[in-house]
């Protein structure tokens, strides 16, 4: 049996969150640089270049790209045939989680509770959903995600007889509700199917999947990139001053749901899309 | 087209921006974001004069990142302005003249931005790295307690801005949006 100590993965997550901070992802890079070629609006293009220079800067200095580190959330695949010693998977997370915000020189961004807003000092408690899967592996997924794109997110129960028009629809008013706020370019993470919390879910979890990399399914790969082109159409663009780059990728997750049920979740992220992802064996 | 502006903003310098300019700012700024405002109003309602006077002056919504050793400041972008909004009213009758955030802003601050002669600037959103280079000196002048979120003094010289609302009723995100939407 493969056994992972507790100090492993606080060491792991620490590193996950600076560099999730530091280093915008080469998917995202090149995202950035191809949008700079295609980009109708000459304000569009500045954004776009200062963006491209403040990942280069964020890279090289080892600061933050954005001053809003986030939420730290993971997503972790734990095998059955995986023992954890030391303590507890959570309290580990949190450890690194609080070490890496602390020690890496990021914000400190959660408050206790909503009605007391004091803040906790240390960015915890990071958000952590666990899978059991087959195997002996533990999969580490984390993402540091930014309160304003968070906050223009949205989800809604539809009727079955909206159908995908009504999918599709509900998708391009959230977007276009969100404009600036959202800090576009973004990558548009969306869960149809399951119930609330389960739609929900599928939206945050299809934003890890890397930019560029299509559903599995060839009819939910053909659904992105429809709405990929609807979204650019907006004309929302770069920051929101116009343009043609408003999407710089469209994920969709789906599952079954009840008869009664058509639950659609838009989980908005903004251009730096910081995610990472560790294997420990 | 790139204009410079020395802050204080001066009213010609009000007079000529137009949505949609980019600007580089140099000058004071004064930050401030949600519980900043809150409390600045709340002083206000109370008749405690604010701790710094806003006349004339500059507010940059941004929360920054701790700054690393010998570093003026850490990271320092713009976050989203719209949560400001029920606060701006009674800080542009105080005689604010400028912010700079992103995002949205209520149709109420944009009335009281035209009648107060105010202009809203939006910095990019995420690159506070590269704005920070732009933040020679920064020192928290009230307010300490609330950590990121204190009001902090900061020095600024070229810092890069884009007019999104001016005093002429030009609001980059409804004529940028209008040109490019198919």
């Amino acid at each position: 049996m493969n056994e992972i100590t507790y100090e492993t993965i606080v060491e792991e997550v620490k590193a996950m969150c600076m560099e999730s901070n530091y280093n915008l992802g080469e998917d995202v890079y090149s995202a950035f640089k191809q949008a700079l070629q295609t980009e109708r609006s000459e304000t569009g293009k500045e954004v776009l270049t200062q963006l491209i220079d403040n990942a280069d800067i964020a890279k090289a200095e080892r600061v933050p790209m954005c001053q809003d580190t986030g939420t730290a959330v993971f997503m972790v695949e734990v095998g059955q045939d995986c023992h954890i010693v030391g303590g507890r998977l959570v309290d580990a997370i949190n450890e690194g989680v609080e070490k890496g915000y602390g020690e890496g020189y990021l914000r400190n961004s959660m408050v206790y509770n909503p009605m007391n807003r004091k803040n906790t000092g240390n960015n915890t408690p990071a958000i952590v959903h666990i899978d059991l899967l087959e195997g002996e592996e533990l999969t580490l997924h984390m993402t540091a995600k930014g309160g304003g794109a968070e906050n223009m997110s949205a989800l809604k129960m539809l009727k079955p007889s909206d159908g995908m028009e009504g999918v599709k629809d509900y998708i391009l008013s959230i977007v276009k509700e969100a404009g600036p706020n959202a800090c576009p370019p973004l990558v548009v993470g969306i869960g149809i199917g399951g119930n609330f919390e389960r739609c929900a879910f599928l939206a945050k979890k299809s934003l890890f999947r890397p930019l560029g990399v299509r559903h599995e399914d060839p009819a939910v790969a053909e659904l992105e990139l429809e709405l990929m082109e609807q979204i650019n159409r907006l004309g929302i663009g770069p920051q929101g001053m116009g343009g043609s780059t408003t999407a710089l990728d469209v994920k969709v997750e789906l599952e079954s749901c009840h008869i009664a049920a058509l639950p659609v979740a838009v989980n908005l992220n903004c251009h730096a899309s910081r995610h990472q992802t560790i294997k420990l064996k | 087209m790139q204009k410079k502006i020395n802050l204080p903003l001066r009213d010609e310098d009000i007079e000529s921006l137009k949505a949609g300019d980019r600007v580089l700012l140099s000058g004071i700024v004064y930050t401030a974001r949600d519980a900043a405002h809150k409390r600045m109003v709340e002083q206000e309602k109370d008749g405690t004069p604010l701790p710094v006077e806003l006349d004339g002056q500059v507010l940059y919504y941004t929360g920054p990142t701790p700054a690393k050793p010998g570093e003026v400041i850490g990271s320092a972008g713009p976050t989203t302005s719209g949560r400001m909004d029920l606060y701006t009213p009674a800080l542009l009758e105080k005689g604010l003249k400028g912010m700079i955030g992103k995002g949205y802003r209520s149709e109420e601050v944009i009335t009281s931005m035209l009648q107060h002669k105010a202009v809203y600037f939006g910095a990019v959103g995420g690159a506070a790295a590269l704005i920070a280079r732009s933040i020679k000196k920064a020192e928290v002048v009230a307010y300490e307690d609330l950590g990121t979120e204190a009001i902090r003094k900061l020095t600024i010289e070229d810092f890069p801005v884009f007019v999104i609302n001016d005093i002429h009723g030009g609001d980059i995100y409804k004529d940028g949006v209008a040109k490019y939407k198919q």
